[in-house]
């Protein structure tokens, strides 16, 4: 019993370390953000935050938009299946428009960058833990955070929001097209109908959450990776944690939001 | 007054002392060399010395600031002042040698991109890797990764440089080399140098003064002269390069002879 207790009680302190490493990180990347800033901040900075938004958003928009497009065509599917029953296919596009604008889109995005740019946020600082380079940044009178963080984070802040956007885009096309194909809607008709069912706030609570998933996917990619000790295997349990981790908060996270949404009247 | 005075330094992992109340001081334009065995605490005092981690106890002073306890604005202006070349090299593996070495042009000073590529050419031709800017550190050699982080570490002209290792794991003549290259760089920066090192020729070549260090603790300080002509057991059992008692211990014995008996029959 007292084992167990001591199990509990060290886990609780293990998981209580992490989320306060994770706040102190986040004020200090805040109060760095400046550095990656185009025009006020230091352009060499700026530079890796643009080298950074296309690792992150460029390089993912095939995935994104491909993982968005499938999901489109089982969410249309799916719900066509049973509103058919009833006579109420024509729901399907509401189903679409709105369930990716609020959901699917930012927690498809959020998954896909978690498991591309995540993990590689964690390998990249993991390795430089390893080989020393961060204690060289150290020395050089450089701040990993500011150096390494700042243009990471700010790069996702801008990425995921976008990237979430296209997923929304995407996702509402292959709707489009199910409904041309099983009930020969007309594509112009079902935009009307589309813009009819989304309203300004489903965008907005869409844009909050991937603004909230970015910043769990940057800070738990950084995080893992500033933790890593030991030699390359530690690089690749980081690597997995920090999939995993971001993956389980981006979730969390997602039902705290909608949960917020759905009782202030904004979902 | 000394440019790095240590005083009681005490430092403990886990519980596990590894260094153990140590006194040092190296005055301006000495080349100080730590030498010891492995896990003897040579780099964790290295790490000390340039700010890197926190002892249990005891001070650090570099240029008057106590590195143990200051400010991280403090600790950045220290910073400023010593230039390290890593026993990994640590170079940044996604930049080129040359944005190695400007890397801290760029971040801590204002000048002109063309005077920074200036620079960044000097400082790879005193290590004579002028032609070889454009390449990445993977596609050095290791002998050229040392040197390229010695450019790096000389970008600011700092007043202390740091070695850690910089023979280790080379061949004899590259070593030499990179031996002389310290002496060189101290005739003309008439910089204080730090470096940590286990290879006996490399130490009476470039020091001015050795530390030796055994178990956490100086066994030794003194001359070259002073560290040659030693009578300290454990200064000789390292220069005498006399076995240590690892192999002769009972249980180690015991095994051998089963060994034996067994291949016997």
């Amino acid at each position: 019993m007292a084992n167990v207790l001591e199990d509990v009680g060290r886990n609780t302190l293990s998981h209580l370390d992490y989320v306060g490493s994770l706040n102190i990180q986040l004020w200090a990347t805040l109060r760095a953000m400046g550095s990656a800033l185009p025009f006020v901040g230091n352009r060499y900075r700026w530079k890796e935050t643009v080298r950074q938004m296309l690792e992150i958003g460029v390089d993912a928009l095939p995935m994104v938009g491909l993982m968005a497009i499938c999901t489109g065509f089982i969410l249309a599917m799916q719900g066509a299946s049973e509103l058919r029953r009833f006579g109420a296919i024509h729901y399907v596009i509401d189903l679409v428009a709105v369930g990716f604008t609020r959901e699917m889109g930012p927690l498809l995005t959020a998954i896909a960058v978690s498991g591309r740019s995540g993990s590689a946020f964690a390998a990249e600082i993991g390795s430089m833990k390893v080989t020393e380079e961060l204690d060289a940044l150290k020395v050089m009178a450089l701040e990993p955070v500011e150096f390494l963080l700042a243009p990471k984070y700010l790069a996702a802040l801008i990425s995921v929001p976008c990237l979430s956007i296209l997923c929304n885009v995407c996702g509402i096309l292959a709707g489009g097209l199910f409904m041309f194909f099983s009930t020969h809607l007309a594509p112009g008709l079902y935009l009307r109908d589309v813009m009819a069912s989304i309203q300004l706030q489903d965008v907005i609570s869409g844009l909050i959450k991937s603004v909230a998933f970015a910043t769990i996917i940057a800070h738990v990619g950084c995080q893992e990776g500033f933790r890593v000790s030991g030699g390359p295997d530690s690089v690749g349990r980081s690597t997995t944690a920090a999939v995993v981790k971001s993956t389980f908060l981006v979730i969390v996270a997602d039902a705290v939001f909608t949960t917020i949404f759905y009782f202030t009247g904004k979902a | 007054m000394p440019i790095i005075s240590i005083r009681d330094l005490v430092v403990e992992y886990e519980g596990r002392r590894v260094l153990d109340g140590l006194n040092l001081d190296i005055e301006h334009g000495e080349t100080m060399v730590l030498l010891g065995g492995s896990g003897s605490g040579k780099s964790t005092l290295l790490r000390q010395i340039i700010g890197l981690e926190r002892p249990k106890s005891g001070s650090v002073h570099v240029k008057g600031i106590d590195v143990t306890r200051c400010n991280p604005l403090e600790l950045k202006t220290v910073h400023r002042s010593i230039g390290v070349a890593f026993q990994s090299a640590a170079l940044f593996n996604s930049l080129s040698i040359e944005d190695n070495v400007a890397l801290t042009l760029r971040e801590h000073t204002r000048l002109a991109p063309s005077i920074i590529d200036l620079v960044v050419w000097m400082k790879l031709a005193v290590v004579g890797l002028a032609d070889f800017g454009k390449l990445h550190p993977q596609e050095l050699s290791g002998g050229m990764k040392k040197r390229a982080a010695v450019a790096r570490a000389l970008a600011l002209n700092p007043e202390i440089l740091v070695l850690d290792e910089p023979s280790a794991g080379l061949d004899p003549i590259v070593a030499a080399e990179l031996d002389e290259l310290i002496l060189l760089l101290k005739q003309a920066f008439q910089m204080t140098v730090i470096v940590v090192t286990h290879e006996l020729p490399s130490a009476f070549r470039i020091a001015d003064r050795i530390a030796m260090l055994h178990k956490g603790a100086f066994s030794s300080v003194g001359t070259r002269e002073e560290i040659r002509a030693s009578k300290e057991p454990r200064v000789r059992q390292f220069l005498d390069r006399v076995p240590g008692d690892i192999a002769h211990t009972p249980a180690v014995a015991a095994y051998l002879d089963k060994y034996m008996q067994v291949q016997e029959t």
